[in-house]
């Protein structure tokens, strides 16, 4: 069998892991003992994470930026009585997560357009376009329907490593609420599959499927300005 | 029958009926490890067979890779300065 994508992410994560446990230990140590520059590092290291999955809860910057604010706050504040049963980083997304909850279900005009947004948007509409394929279910034409490949050395590679970052924050900030905040967890963070599922309270196969159409997504946004650049370059 | 009949006929027969369309859909469950025997043998047999999906999972793949290399920006110095003020305050009461 060929070695799959998870594992290879699996076991290198696991490599940052043993390494980080210690260097997590003493960074909250530090924390403890009121390290001003503990904190800055803390800061720089997620404050851009934060904002990012608190966007996916309320719809203003400024409001996420405030409960972002309130999340600091809060991780000072329970610093003490963290007990490191999770890694620091699940532990101070967790609490992102409750703090934009509330937050955002305060916000009423939120309410409403999540909801319209999770009907319309992580229903049942196929991954790929189903006029991409013919009838029995093959890709179409090779040339206008095929993927194309995005190996080195392609003009779709070097448009990636140009302008790839830049297109990704576009598409992920696009996604509807729930599938942004599995992708920015799981892709963006590199968190566990199983912390995940506690953060937003939902099952293993819940979150597959959230995944898959939030990778789907921008997969798509992806080929659709690759692929019109490529065939000008 | 054209070559690409014979192809997808093939495709067909031994990857048990598995589309193209189908098969786009098991991706995420495939690169998360929860396809059980027989549909991740239909896979890798339909995966060898096919090109297009071949590319499909390629692409898939490197937007998972660039997703994980996404460059961290440094927090603005503003809020910075704020978040410290503010923990300034805190430890030292
Ligand atoms: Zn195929």
């Amino acid at each position: 069998m060929t070695p799959r994508l998870e594992e290879t992410c699996r076991s290198s994560e696991a490599v940052g892991r043993t390494g980080a446990l210690t260097e997590e230990a003493v960074l909250i140590q530090r924390l403890r003992a009121g390290d001003e520059t503990a904190f800055t590092e803390m800061v720089n290291r997620y404050h851009r994470a934060l904002i990012r999955l608190a966007l996916a809860h309320v719809s203003d910057r400024s409001v996420a930026e405030e409960v972002v604010q309130d999340v600091w706050m809060a991780v000072l504040e329970g610093i003490d009585r963290f007990e490191g049963r999770s890694s620091l980083k699940t532990w101070v997304f967790s609490i992102l997560t409750n703090k934009a909850k509330t937050r955002g279900v305060r916000e009423s005009r939120s309410i409403a357009m999540s909801a319209l947004s999770a009907e319309g948007e992580e229903g049942d509409d196929p991954t790929v376009d189903p006029s991409r394929f013919r009838t029995n279910g093959h890709w179409k034409d090779y040339w206008t329907d095929y993927p194309q490949s995005w190996d080195e050395g392609t003009p779709e590679r070097r448009l990636l490593e140009k302008e790839g970052a830049g297109l990704l924050e576009q598409a992920i900030a696009a996604l509807p609420s729930r599938l942004k905040q599995v992708l920015i967890m799981r892709d963006v963070e590199g968190l566990d599959s199983k912390d995940v599922c506690v953060l937003l309270s939902i099952s293993e196969a819940n979150q597959r499927v959230l995944l898959h159409r939030a990778r789907g997504k921008v997969r798509q946004a992806m080929e659709t300005y690759l692929e019109g650049q490529a065939s000008f370059s | 029958m054209t070559r690409d009949e014979i192809r997808i006929y093939v495709l067909d027969y031994l990857a048990g009926r598995l589309t193209c369309k189908k098969w786009v859909e098991m991706v995420t469950d495939y690169l998360e490890g929860s396809l059980s025997l027989w549909p991740r043998i239909r896979f890798h047999l339909h995966l060898g067979l096919c090109n297009g999906c071949r590319h499909y999972l390629q692409q898939v793949r490197t937007t998972i890779k660039t997703t994980q290399q996404l460059p961290r920006e440094p927090t603005p110095p503003h809020v910075r300065e704020e978040l410290i003020r503010r923990f300034r305050s805190m430890s030292s009461s």
